[in-house]
C-alpha cells in the first residue's frame, strides 16, 4: 500500500485557481524537497471544496486540518510547523463567524457542507439497475411499514404533518392533495407521477429517475395505499430514453420481487404501475393538460375545479405528484415528520434540488435545505461566476419565473420568499447570468418559448404571448419605443389575470421581473439603440481597426464571406453581409476586430 | 427470485444483501474489495463516462486485477466535472475524481487502486448524507 | 431501391408492423399517442397516409389524429435528414451561446431550423434541454452528443465527421 504518511490537499477548483492555488502547490513541492520529505508527504490538487470565499483551501490528511485563505507565502511556515514539527498553524485556521471559535479539523466543519441530500440520497450511490442495492439502503421498508402497520389515514396524517410541499413548482402541500383524493370515493382511483420535466434547464427529475428509480416506484405505491388507488401511471417525456429504460426496469424488478402486483407483502394491497410517454409539450406539466395527454388527446388544460382529486384520469379521482416530491416520501415515512421538519424553514420544510447552470463554475445538480441563501448556492457550492465576471442575475422558475439580483443574494430561498421577490421556485432550474447577458434578450428568449408552447386554447395566452414576444423582439432589434415598454407592462398584467392555466398566468413573469429590475437596460435599447451587455446583434457592429496586419485569417473564417481584404492590406467588413456571429473576432490574433 | 411475502422477509433480504451487495460477484475476498462507481446519467454518458468505464474494466481485466468491482450509478450532481469516478478502498472514505480521461483512469488504476495512493483531481465531498 | 415493387414491399411491411402493434394492444382506449410514437419509430415521420391509417385502425377521426400530431413537438410530418442535427435551445445552452451556434449551422448548411438539406443528408432542429447543462452549449447529431460547442471551427469539424 501507499508509502505516504501525510497528504496535502490543495483546492484547484476554478474559483481557487484564480486565487493562485497552482503556485501554492508548486511551493509545497519545493518546500517539501527542501526538508527532504517528498517521499512521505504527497501534494494533491483537488476540485472545489465549496468554500470559495475563504479560498484557497488547504486540507492536511490524515488529521483533516483545514486551512483557509492560504497564500504562497504561508507555505514555508506550514511545512516547517505542520509537516515537520506536527504543530498546527493557528493563524490560518477557520474562525467560526458566529461562535468566534477557531475550527481545527474539517470533521467539525460540517456547516461548510452546504448541501444535504434527501431526495438525491441514493443518486450516484446505488446501481439503479439493481433492486438489491436499493433494498440494502432500506428500500421498500417504508412501503412495508405503511401497508402492514399503518392505516391509510395515518399515512396521510404523517404526510400532512411533514408539510412536504410539491416540488414541481406550485408548492401545494402533498399531504393535503392525498387527503382530497382519499376523501373522494370511487371504484377506481389513480396515482400519477408527473415526470414531464418541461423547464428547459432543469433536469432533477430525470436525474432521480436515472439514478434512483425505485424511490419513485416505492413512493407511488405508498401514495396508492394512502388514497385507495391500485393503479399508478408515470407520465414521462419521450426525450428521456435512459430514464424510461431504468424506470421500466425498476418497475419490472419490483414486480418480480412482489413489491408491486397483487397482495403486496401479504397485506392484501394491490398496486401496479404503467409508464406513459409524453410527446413534447410544455403545457403538459399542468395537471389537467397532462391527464388529457395521457388519455391520448391534445394536452390542453381545463378549468379547475373540478380538480384531478375529484375528477382526473378518465374522470376518476387522481393524485398527481412530481418526481422530486415522491422521492422524498419514503424517507419521511421512515424517519418521521419531526425529523423532516428539522431541515429547511418553518413554512417550507425539507430540501430542494436545483439544477445550477449558466455562467457558473460548478454547473451541477445540488440539493440544499430550504432557507439556504442564494449567496451560499452561487459562491460556496457553485464556485462563483465563470471567468471571474460580475454576477448580474439568477433566473429561477424557468419560463414561469423571474430574476433575482445581487441585492437578493442573502435572501433565504423558499417558496414564499421567491414569490415575494417576483420570481418563483418552479421546478428548480437556476440559471446564473453575468454582465454579458442582456436582460431584454433573456425575456425575449423565454417569451419565444412560451408563445411557441402555448396550447392555443385560450385567447389571452395564445395571442397575448405572441404580441408580447413581438414587442420584445422589436426592442432587441432597436426598434422599440417608450410606449412599447408601457404597453408591455399592461399586456403582461392582462395575460396574467385572464389566462386559463398556469402556463399563461405565469408567462409574463420573466418580462415583468426584468422590466422591474432592469428598466434602465430596456430604456437603453429603446432610446440609445444600444445593448449595454453587447449581446443584441442588431445593435452591434463589428469593425476592423488599424491593428489589422492583413493576414487574411478572418476572411477565411467568415461564414458569409463578409470580410474583404488582400494579403497585408487592411481588411474591411461588409456590414450588409455580416451576420455578427463574432467568429472573426474569436480568431483574430491581433485583437484588431472590435465590437461596438 | 421468490416473491417477498412479508415485512420480515423484506428485512431479512435487506440484511443479507447489505452483506453481499458489495461482493455479489466475488464471494470470498471481501477483505480487500475495491468499489469503483462511475456516474452514468445522461450527462455523464454524454461526457464519455461509458468509454471510461469500459476502458477501466478492460484495463483491470488485462492486468489481472480481480478485487475491483465496477458499478454504474446515477448522477453525482457534479455536471461540471463529468465524467466522474468514485473509488472506495476497503475501510476508507470514498474518493471522487472528476474530469476523468483515459490517462487519468490509468493513473487511478496504477496509483490509487494498486497502491492506495490518491492522485490529483479529487472532488471533495460537499454534501451531508442522510444520517449526518 | 429504384424498383417500385421492392419499395412497395418495404412500405407494406411497415404498415403491417404498425397494424400488428395496434392489434396487440389489450385496450385501444387512450392509446393514440402511444400508437403515434410507434408509427414514427417505424416510418421515421408521420405523413398524411400514416395518419389516415392510424385513424382508421383506432376508429378515430383523422382530424383528431392530425390535431394530436400537430400539437406535440416530438411528432414530425416531414422526413428528417440522414443525420438529424438538433441544437439544444434550453436556457443553460442559450446563456452560453447556443444562438450563435445555431447561426453557424444555418449558414454552413444553408437551411433554417426545421428544414432538411436538399440532398437529404442533414436536417436542423431546435431541441428543449437534453439536461446535459454541464456541457452547454450542446449539439446532437442523431444520438451522439457534442458538448461545449462554441466556435465555428468546432461546427465545421462536426459536419466534416459526416462527410461520406
Amino acid at each position: 500500500m501507499s508509502n505516504y504518511t501525510m497528504h496535502i490537499l490543495i483546492c484547484g477548483g476554478t474559483g481557487c485557481i484564480s486565487a493562485e492555488s497552482d503556485i501554492i502547490a508548486d511551493e509545497f513541492t519545493k518546500e517539501l524537497a527542501r526538508v527532504g520529505m517528498t517521499e512521505e508527504v504527497q501534494v494533491l490538487k483537488t476540485g472545489c471544496f465549496g468554500f470559495c470565499e475563504k479560498g484557497p483551501i488547504v486540507k492536511v490528511l490524515p488529521d483533516s486540518t483545514f486551512y483557509v485563505e492560504v497564500t504562497p507565502d504561508d507555505v514555508e511556515e506550514l511545512v516547517n510547523e505542520h509537516v515537520v514539527k506536527g504543530r498546527v498553524v493557528d493563524r490560518l485556521l477557520f474562525i467560526d463567524p458566529s461562535s468566534k471559535e477557531t475550527i481545527e479539523d474539517s470533521k467539525h466543519m460540517d456547516f461548510y457542507k452546504k448541501q444535504q441530500r434527501v431526495a438525491l440520497r441514493n443518486c450516484g450511490f446505488v446501481d439503479p439497475h439493481n433492486i438489491d442495492e436499493y433494498i440494502a439502503r432500506d428500500g421498500y421498508q417504508a412501503l412495508g411499514q405503511s401497508i402492514l402497520e399503518m392505516s391509510q389515514l395515518e399515512v396521510i396524517e404523517l404526510m400532512e404533518d411533514a408539510n412536504l410541499r410539491g416540488r414541481g413548482g406550485g408548492g401545494f402541500p402533498a399531504g393535503l392533495k392525498w387527503r382530497f383524493t382519499y376523501n373522494n370515493e370511487s371504484d377506481q382511483k389513480y396515482v400519477i407521477c408527473n415526470a414531464d420535466e418541461g423547464d428547459p434547464g432543469a433536469f432533477m427529475d430525470r436525474s432521480i429517475l436515472e439514478g434512483d428509480p425505485h424511490s419513485v416506484v416505492e413512493a407511488m405505491a405508498i401514495c396508492g395505499y394512502a388514497i385507495g388507488a391500485d393503479k399508478g401511471l408515470v407520465y414521462i417525456r419521450a426525450e428521456y430514453p435512459l430514464a424510461i429504460e431504468r424506470l421500466q426496469l425498476a418497475i419490472d424488478s419490483a414486480r418480480e420481487y412482489g413489491l408491486l402486483g397483487d397482495d403486496i407483502m401479504g397485506s392484501g394491497f394491490n398496486f401496479d404501475i404503467e409508464v406513459k410517454f409524453g410527446a413534447g409539450a410544455f403545457v403538459c406539466g399542468e395537471e389537467t393538460a397532462l391527464i388529457h395527454s395521457m388519455e391520448g388527446q391534445r394536452g390542453e388544460p381545463t378549468t379547475k375545479p373540478p380538480f384531478p382529486a375529484e375528477s382526473g384520469f378518465w374522470g376518476k379521482p387522481t393524485c398527481v405528484n412530481n418526481v422530486e416530491t415522491l422521492a422524498n416520501v419514503p424517507v419521511i415515512l421512515l424517519k418521521g415528520a419531526d425529523w423532516f421538519k428539522t431541515i429547511g424553514t418553518e413554512k417550507s420544510p425539507g430540501t430542494k434540488v436545483f439544477a445550477l447552470a449558466g455562467k457558473i463554475n460548478n454547473v451541477g445538480l445540488i440539493e440544499v435545505p430550504m432557507g439556504t441563501t442564494l449567496r451560499e448556492v452561487i459562491y460556496d457550492i457553485g464556485g462563483g461566476i465563470k471567468d471571474g465576471k460580475e454576477f448580474k442575475a439568477v433566473q429561477t422558475g424557468g419560463p414561469s419565473g423571474g430574476c433575482l439580483t445581487a441585492k437578493d443574494l442573502d435572501t433565504p430561498i423558499d417558496f414564499d420568499n421567491l414569490l415575494e421577490k417576483g420570481s418563483m421556485m418552479g421546478s428548480g432550474g437556476m440559471i446564473v447570468m453575468d454582465e454579458d447577458d442582456c436582460m431584454p434578450a433573456v425575456a425575449r428568449f423565454y417569451l419565444e418559448f412560451t408563445q411557441e408552447e402555448s396550447c392555443g386554447k385560450c385567447t389571452p395566452c395564445r395571442i397575448g404571448t405572441t404580441r408580447l414576444f413581438e414587442l420584445l423582439d422589436k426592442i432587441t432589434q432597436g426598434k422599440g419605443t417608450m410606449e412599447d415598454l408601457e404597453l408591455m407592462k399592461e399586456l403582461s398584467h392582462v395575460i396574467t389575470d385572464t389566462s386559463l392555466c398556469g402556463l399563461g398566468q405565469t408567462a409574463s413573469n420573466p418580462v415583468l421581473s426584468t422590466l422591474d429590475i432592469f428598466w434602465d437596460e430596456y430604456v437603453a435599447h429603446v432610446t440609445d439603440k444600444k445593448c449595454p451587455a453587447g449581446q443584441c446583434t442588431a445593435l452591434l457592429e463589428y469593425k476592423i481597426t488599424d491593428a489589422c496586419t492583413g493576414c487574411t485569417l478572418c476572411t477565411r473564417v467568415c461564414p458569409t464571406d463578409a470580410i474583404d481584404g488582400k494579403l497585408k492590406e487592411l481588411h474591411v467588413i461588409d456590414q450588409e453581409k455580416c451576420i455578427k456571429c463574432g467568429a472573426c473576432m474569436d480568431r483574430c490574433k491581433f485583437k484588431a476586430i472590435i465590437r461596438e | 427470485m421468490a416473491k417477498i411475502k412479508s415485512l420480515d422477509e423484506l428485512k431479512a433480504l435487506r440484511d443479507s444483501v447489505q452483506n453481499t451487495v458489495d461482493v455479489r460477484e466475488h464471494g470470498d475476498n471481501v477483505e480487500d474489495m475495491i468499489i469503483v462507481r462511475v456516474a452514468m446519467a445522461t450527462c455523464g454518458i454524454a461526457a464519455g463516462a461509458r468509454e471510461i468505464m469500459n476502458f477501466m474494466a478492460h484495463e483491470l481485466r488485462d492486468q489481472g486485477i480481480d478485487n475491483v468491482m465496477i458499478t454504474q450509478v446515477g448522477c453525482m450532481g457534479l455536471c461540471y466535472a463529468e465524467p466522474t469516478v468514485e473509488v472506495t478502498l476497503k475501510g476508507e472514505e470514498p474518493v471522487v475524481y472528476g474530469n476523468v480521461t483515459e490517462e487519468k483512469a490509468l493513473e487511478i488504476i496504477e496509483k490509487h487502486i494498486k497502491n492506495g495512493t490518491m492522485v490529483d483531481g479529487i472532488i471533495p465531498s460537499t454534501h451531508k448524507s442522510l444520517d449526518e | 431501391m429504384s424498383c417500385t415493387t421492392c419499395k412497395n414491399e418495404v412500405v407494406d411491411k411497415m404498415y403491417q408492423e404498425l397494424s400488428d402493434y395496434i392489434d396487440s394492444l389489450p385496450d385501444k382506449k387512450g392509446m393514440l399517442i402511444a400508437v403515434l410514437h410507434k408509427a414514427q419509430e417505424i416510418f421515421g415521420y408521420l405523413p398524411r397516409e400514416v395518419q389516415v391509417f392510424v385513424g382508421r385502425k383506432l376508429d378515430i377521426p383523422v382530424s383528431q389524429v392530425y390535431g394530436v400530431v400537430s400539437f406535440y413537438s416530438f411528432f414530425t410530418m416531414e422526413p428528417k435528414g440522414k443525420y438529424p442535427i438538433a441544437i439544444c435551445l434550453g436556457t443553460a445552452c442559450y446563456v452560453r451561446g447556443a444562438d450563435k451556434i445555431t447561426d453557424y449551422f444555418k449558414t454552413e448548411l444553408g437551411i433554417e431550423l426545421g428544414e432538411t438539406t436538399e440532398d437529404g443528408k442533414f436536417s436542423l432542429d431546435g431541441l428543449r434541454c437534453v439536461g446535459a447543462c454541464g456541457l452547454a452549449p450542446v449539439v446532437l447529431v442523431g444520438e451522439k452528443v457534442y458538448g461545449r460547442i462554441t466556435t465555428l471551427d468546432q461546427v465545421r469539424e462536426i459536419l466534416a465527421e459526416y462527410e461520406d
